[in-house]
C-alpha cells in the first residue's frame, strides 16, 4: 500500500510542477541586474485583479500584460518614477503598494501615529490617577497598586 | 467608576472601528480602483473592426461625437448582466454605443453577439489588451462615458444596471447634449 501511495504522490508532485513554474511567465532578462531592478519595481506594484497581490506574484492576465509593459519601458530606458507615473495616470496611486504622502492618504500615515499618541495619554492618566489614590491612602502601602 | 468604564469604552471604540470595517469593506466601491481619468481626456486608439480586421476605427473617427464605450468579452460573465439592458436601451441613448472587445477571440466574440444579440454601433478589438491600460480597464464590464471634446466624463466599474443608467448616464447624457447645443 504505501509505495503505491509513494509512488502516486510523485507522480502528483511532478504533474504540480510544471503548473508552479507557468503561473508567472519569464521575462528575457539581460542580466541579473535588470532582474533584480524589475522584481523590485514589481513588488511595489499592486494587481488591480487580485488586490493583496503584487504585480511581480499575481498570475492573473492583467498582471502578466502590465508586466510586459513594465519591462518594455524599462528597456527602453524609463527610470522607475516615470514607470510608475505611468501606471498611476492610468491607475491611480491603487497601483502603489506604498501611497504618496498627500491630503487623501494622511490618515493612512498619521493614524496609527495618533492612536499611539492617545494611547499613551490615556496610560498616562490611569497611572497618575493610582499613584495620587495610592499615596491618597496613607494606611495602606503601596501593595495596593495592583488591586 | 469612570477609570472602570474605560476598558468597555474601549472594547465599544474597537468595535465600532472594526464594524466601520466589515461595513466598508462589503460596499462595493471599497475594491474600486478610481480612475484618474475622469474629466481627463480620453486615450488616443486605432483598433481593428470586429467585423473586418482590416479596417481600424477610433478616436479620429469618433472625433467630436459623444460616445459611450462598453469594454466586453465572451469570457466575461458579468457582461451577460448588463447585456439584455444594452440590448434594449442602446438605440434610445441618443449616442454610439462603441463595443471594446477586450482579450478576446475574434470568432469567440463574434458567436457570443450572434447568440445573445449585437447591440453596438460598431465593435473595435483589443485583443493584446494594450489600449485597455491607457484607459485604466482592469476587467470586464467596464463603460466610458466620453463627451463630444473627447474627455471622459464618467465610468463605470462592473455591469450597467437600470438604476446605474437612469442615475448615472443619462442625466450626464442630458448635461453633454445641453452643452453641445
Amino acid at each position: 500500500m504505501k509505495p503505491v501511495l509513494a509512488r502516486f504522490a510523485t507522480l502528483l508532485f511532478a504533474l504540480a510542477l510544471p503548473l508552479a513554474a507557468m503561473a508567472i511567465e519569464a521575462l528575457p532578462f539581460a542580466d541579473r541586474a535588470e532582474e533584480l531592478r524589475f522584481q523590485n519595481l514589481a513588488r511595489q506594484l499592486r494587481c488591480l485583479v487580485c488586490q493583496n497581490e503584487s504585480l511581480a506574484d499575481s498570475s492573473a492576465d492583467l498582471a502578466s500584460d502590465l508586466r510586459q509593459e513594465v519591462f518594455e519601458q524599462m528597456r527602453s530606458g524609463k527610470s522607475d518614477d516615470e514607470i510608475k507615473r505611468y501606471l498611476t495616470e492610468r491607475y491611480s496611486d491603487f497601483v502603489l503598494y506604498d501611497p504618496p504622502l498627500h491630503g487623501g492618504t494622511a490618515v493612512l500615515w498619521f493614524g496609527p501615529l495618533a492612536v499611539l499618541v492617545v494611547g499613551a495619554l490615556v496610560i498616562t492618566v490611569i497611572v497618575r490617577r493610582r499613584a495620587r489614590a495610592a499615596a491618597g491612602v496613607a494606611d495602606s502601602p503601596a501593595e495596593d497598586e495592583w488591586s | 467608576m469612570n477609570a472602570r468604564l474605560l476598558p468597555l469604552a474601549g472594547f465599544l471604540l474597537l468595535v465600532a472601528l472594526l464594524g466601520f470595517g466589515i461595513v466598508l469593506m462589503g460596499s462595493r466601491t471599497m475594491n474600486e480602483v478610481p480612475s484618474p481619468l475622469i474629466d481627463k481626456p480620453a486615450p488616443a486608439f486605432d483598433l481593428p473592426l470586429l467585423a473586418d480586421p482590416a479596417r481600424s476605427f477610433g478616436s479620429r473617427e469618433l472625433a467630436g461625437t459623444p460616445y459611450l464605450l462598453n469594454v466586453f468579452a465572451s469570457w466575461c460573465f458579468a457582461c451577460l448582466d448588463e447585456h439584455p439592458l444594452l440590448m434594449t436601451e442602446a438605440k434610445k441613448l441618443g449616442v454610439p454605443l462603441v463595443g471594446f472587445n477586450y482579450k478576446d477571440d475574434a470568432d469567440d466574440a463574434k458567436r457570443w453577439l450572434a447568440r445573445f444579440g449585437d447591440p453596438y454601433t460598431i465593435v473595435i478589438t483589443d485583443r493584446d489588451g494594450r489600449v485597455a491600460i491607457d484607459f485604466g480597464v482592469y476587467g470586464a464590464p467596464e463603460s466610458f462615458l466620453v463627451d463630444g471634446n473627447g474627455i471622459i466624463r464618467y465610468k463605470r466599474i462592473g455591469a450597467i444596471t437600470p438604476a446605474v443608467l437612469a442615475n448615472e448616464i443619462k442625466p450626464r447624457l442630458e448635461a453633454m447634449a445641453k452643452e453641445s447645443r
